[in-house]
């Protein structure tokens, strides 16, 4: 395994284009040293990404937020100013792992690892976040809905990688939330995952996104779900409508921690709640 | 196989290391410096067995690689003590009986200083959820908690 530190996302890029074998960003590598470690994938080449100036800041952009690649889950708990217009998105981040792994752990390494109950994607998905990718061809804007393709799986072609996430400028009267079910309080995957955005005009949701994780293949943005509660006051009507949707919206596995019909049913319960903090929040920002 | 040079370092002594690229920090640590306070237990970042500071930054040994610590400041558990002084977690969890084993000691002893340096009055919840990663299989949670509430109870008495 070759071990290389580019100074420059061209050069990460170069390398990464020329590349024969399997190749690896490292960032966090709370899922790529696991792998490797458990030889399930066994990278010829890793490029690790830390070295390249900026990848560890979180800055002010359009009123929104840029997080570098290598910003850690710790790195967002810790920004008050990120906390308090995503908390949502903060929220779920802070949810994977223990401390230690929170002191590595990235939003980019949770989105290519692929996996469908990554607890952060369901919540940038919902904040209307995207990716800037960087590859041989320059640089383009993908929604992070755009990258899961399935698990394990992404988008991205040879030598492109993720350089930062970018959340818009939250605005008046929003409020985002992420909740997971797990059999315990701590250190689990989730067996489903639901992230809620929402904006109000005066006591009416004028506009929402609704997702779902660890029910699909990949991440899914539910729009029936969305147009449940929109122009709804966040009545029990509404709420029984939101339920039916997001249930409906699931194709989940059948697994030991949770059955087809078990996280079709959480699903629901969970879009309920969470819509509910989210409609509070949003109503705590005026 | 070509081997990385590396300048870090360790417990406040500069150190410089070759190591193959594959090569965690955790190994690079017991096998190259001869620190085996810090333990292997999962390798996979689940129980905090291996749990060391890097910048101040509590993390897994076992989920970094020994090249990644160029340049960095790394704390193991052989740096929490003054010379033959005790660091006061140390001391208490030494008069609690904190511990049966003891393979999950070193990693929670870097754990809770970390967490106390960072919140010196924790609630006994707070400090539960920041050892969430660190496990014990001899089931001692309690004199550990203890311990660590009684620690963080002494250093504010005494700042």
């Amino acid at each position: 395994m070759q071990y290389h530190t580019p100074g420059s996302f061209d050069d990460a890029v170069e390398l990464a284009a020329n590349a024969e074998g399997i190749t690896r960003f490292l960032a966090g590598g709370t899922d790529v040293l696991v792998q490797l470690r458990a030889d399930i994938v066994t990278p010829d080449i890793l490029i690790d990404v830390k070295k390249i100036a900026g990848v560890r800041d979180i800055t002010r952009e359009d009123g929104g937020w840029r997080i570098g690649v290598a910003v850690s889950g710790a790195e967002m708990s810790e920004h008050p100013l990120l906390q308090k217009e995503w908390p949502g998105v903060v929220e779920a981040m802070d949810l994977i792992g223990s401390t230690q792994v929170q002191g590595r752990a990235t939003l980019v390494g949770n989105l290519c690892n692929g996996s469908p109950a990554a607890d952060s994607v369901p919540a940038m998905i919902a904040a209307g976040a995207w990716v800037s990718v960087i590859g041989p061809d320059g640089t383009r804007k993908v929604p992070v809905e755009d990258i899961p393709t399935g698990p394990g799986q992404t988008s991205l072609a040879k030598g492109e990688l993720i350089n930062a996430v970018h959340l818009p400028e939250r605005g008046a009267n929003g409020g985002d939330a992420y909740l997971r079910f797990i059999p315990r309080t701590e250190m689990d995957i989730a067996v489903v995952g639901c992230a809620v955005n929402l904006r109000l005009d005066g006591d009416k949701i004028s506009e929402a996104r609704v997702v779902l994780g660890a029910v699909a293949p990949t991440v899914l943005l539910v729009e029936d779900a969305a147009a449940a509660i929109i122009g709804s006051t966040l009545d029990e009507a509404a709420l029984e409508i939101l339920a039916a949707a997001a249930s409906a919206a699931c194709n989940p596995i059948d697994d030991k921690r949770g059955t087809i019909k078990f996280r079709t049913h959480v699903a629901g319960v969970l879009a309920k709640r969470a819509a509910k903090i989210a409609y509070e929040r949003a109503g705590a920002s005026v | 196989m070509s081997m990385i040079h590396v300048t870090t370092n360790v417990n406040g002594d500069d150190v410089e290391f070759l190591c193959d690229p594959r090569e965690t920090l955790l190994d690079v640590l017991r096998d190259k410096l001869a620190l085996t306070g810090t333990k292997e237990g999962c390798g996979t970042g689940d129980c905090g067995a291996c749990s060391v500071t890097v910048d101040d930054r509590l993390v897994c040994s076992c989920l970094m690689l020994g090249a990644e610590a160029e340049g960095k400041s790394v704390t193991t558990v052989e740096g929490i003590a003054d010379g033959e002084n005790l660091h006061p977690l140390q001391e208490k969890f030494i008069e609690y009986a904190a511990l049966q084993c003891g393979i999950c000691t070193p990693g929670i002893l870097v754990a809770t200083k970390a967490l106390l340096e960072k919140n010196p009055d924790p609630t006994e919840t707070q400090v539960r959820y920041w050892l969430a990663g660190n496990l014990c299989r001899c089931t001692g949670y309690d004199k550990i908690i203890r311990a660590v509430m009684d620690t963080a109870a002494d250093m504010r008495k005494a700042s």
